[in-house]
């Protein structure tokens, strides 16, 4: 028992709660299903542009990019192209390979000692679960935009059939439903038993993978298990996005659970440490060419000290100089 | 975040990277822009009108058919028993063909109009086109 997780999964399950009960017992359909959502989005999209606004008016002065490789000095010496960019190709490129391939999990190594002797060990779970997590989550919301757009775009379907492709069961099985819900409980198992982790890890940390968690779960059980009219959830979300919301009949309690977690999510987004899907763009210790030594980088906000230059001060002094017997640059 | 300083810095890219995450987020609002929400409306057969019933209630057929199908499947070819007895207690031939198709013989018109809509493909068809009648 860890009181961090504990807190963020009884607030994950008093969430579900709330929804199912509001929902069904309640009969807070429009409430949950109309009102939260467009609250929700809105929010996403003020926060998350609120908090890219901020971060861009922060000054960042000077070159900060952390070096992974050897940076470019003398024309004969060979540099990290990528690791330690020197041009703005290689930074696009490292920010391609840190955003697409999460190029930085993938440095992780593990640190033992070995009697008298260190060892730093090749670990790589959490750069594959987190690789896994990331494309399925991002495979799973393109799959729900059949939910969000008539007539369903060819890519829509075009993933769904490389998504489905094993044609298990019917409805037919999607991978990335079950990586995502795998992959975050990996994450999730990470956190709860690594002793190191465990205690850098906090109820923020906790939180959004329960929810996450509890996303995935809900979405598989309306999938394969419990069922819901899916024609019925699509007349609801189609309706949110033309602006013409309803709230059909035989829509069960558990899709109110589902969108709910969904509008918990986003509104949770632009506060937390989610933001790192706008941020990982916003950083300096990534986006900056490492050129410090060929580029002369100015503080742009330096006070503008009044200089006295030493030709300045020879030129005011000279005869005087002279005079005293000290040493002159230029003759008098 | 410094709450005095107005200066955006790389405005252009700051900008072009909102006006991208904004078009891509708001993807559904201008996707379906002046289109109407409502449901596919679904045709009756002449004969699906007269039986009435269903193999199970509606909402139950609308939730669930793919799964029904789906023991079909299985228990027709892995133990060879093709009578499927609902709670009405009435027995049906576990048939796409010979019985879900023989009343809801317009694919187009009821079949294909909710599965559009959802965007669901399902493979059934590609064997089973041969309605009326498949050889028994």
């Amino acid at each position: 028992m860890n009181v961090k997780y504990m807190f963020s999964l009884v607030a994950v399950l008093l969430l579900i709660l709330l929804s199912y009960a509001g929902a069904e017992a309640a009969g807070m359909k429009t409430f949950f299903g109309i009102f939260i959502p467009y609250i929700a989005v809105a929010i996403f999209l003020i926060g998350f542009i609120w908090k890219i606004v901020g971060w861009a008016k922060s000054p960042v002065p000077f070159r900060i990019p952390s070096t992974c490789g050897q940076q470019k000095s003398l024309p004969w010496m060979s540099y990290s192209y990528t690791d330690s960019p020197y041009t703005k190709t290689g930074v696009v490129l490292r920010m391609a390979l840190e955003v697409l391939l999460f190029r930085s999990l993938f440095r992780n190594t593990k640190f033992e000692q070995h009697g008298d002797r260190l060892i730093y060990r090749w670990e790589k779970w959490l750069w594959l679960f987190a690789l896994l997590f990331h494309y399925a989550f991002l495979v799973t919301v393109i799959r729900h935009l059949r939910f969000f757009a008539e007539p369903v775009p060819f890519f829509v379907q075009w993933l769904e059939g490389l998504d489905g492709f094993l044609q298990l069961g019917l409805p037919g099985l999607f991978l990335s439903g079950v990586a995502l819900a795998a992959a975050a409980i990996f994450l999730l198992l990470r956190r709860m038993y690594l002793a190191e982790i465990r205690y850098i890890s906090l109820p923020s940390d906790y939180f959004p993978l329960f929810l996450i968690i509890a996303i995935a779960v809900s979405g598989i059980m309306m999938r394969y298990f419990t069922k819901v009219d899916v024609v019925a959830v699509k007349e609801l979300t189609l309706g949110l996005v033309t602006f013409g919301p309803t709230i059909p009949e035989g829509v069960g309690g558990l899709f109110y659970v589902h969108m709910f977690l969904v509008c918990v999510l986003l509104i949770y987004f632009p506060f937390s440490k989610l933001m790192h899907l706008g941020g990982v763009f916003m950083s300096p210790t990534r986006n900056l060419p490492n050129n410090s030594r060929a580029v002369r980088h100015v503080n742009p906000w330096n006070y503008p000290v009044k200089v006295h230059t030493y030709e300045e001060y020879e030129e005011e002094f000279r005869d005087k100089m002279v005079e005293a017997g000290l040493p002159v640059e230029k003759g008098a | 975040m410094p709450s005095n300083n107005q200066k955006l810095y790389d405005k252009d890219k700051v900008i072009a990277g909102l006006v991208i995450f904004v078009v891509l987020a708001t993807f559904p609002f201008w996707y379906n822009l002046g289109k109407a929400a409502s449901a596919p409306e679904l045709e009756l057969t002449d004969k699906a009108k007269a039986a009435e019933k269903c193999v199970r209630d509606t909402q139950y057929m609308r939730n669930e058919h793919m799964q029904l199908l789906d023991e079909w499947r299985d228990t027709v070819v892995r133990d060879a028993k093709r009578i499927y007895v609902n709670e009405r207690n009435m027995g049906y031939d576990m048939s796409l063909s010979n019985t879900c198709l023989d009343c809801h013989s317009n694919k187009e018109q009821f079949c294909d109009r909710c599965h559009n809509y959802t965007s669901v493909n399902p493979y059934c068809w590609d064997c089973h086109i041969d309605n009326p009648k498949e050889a028994k």
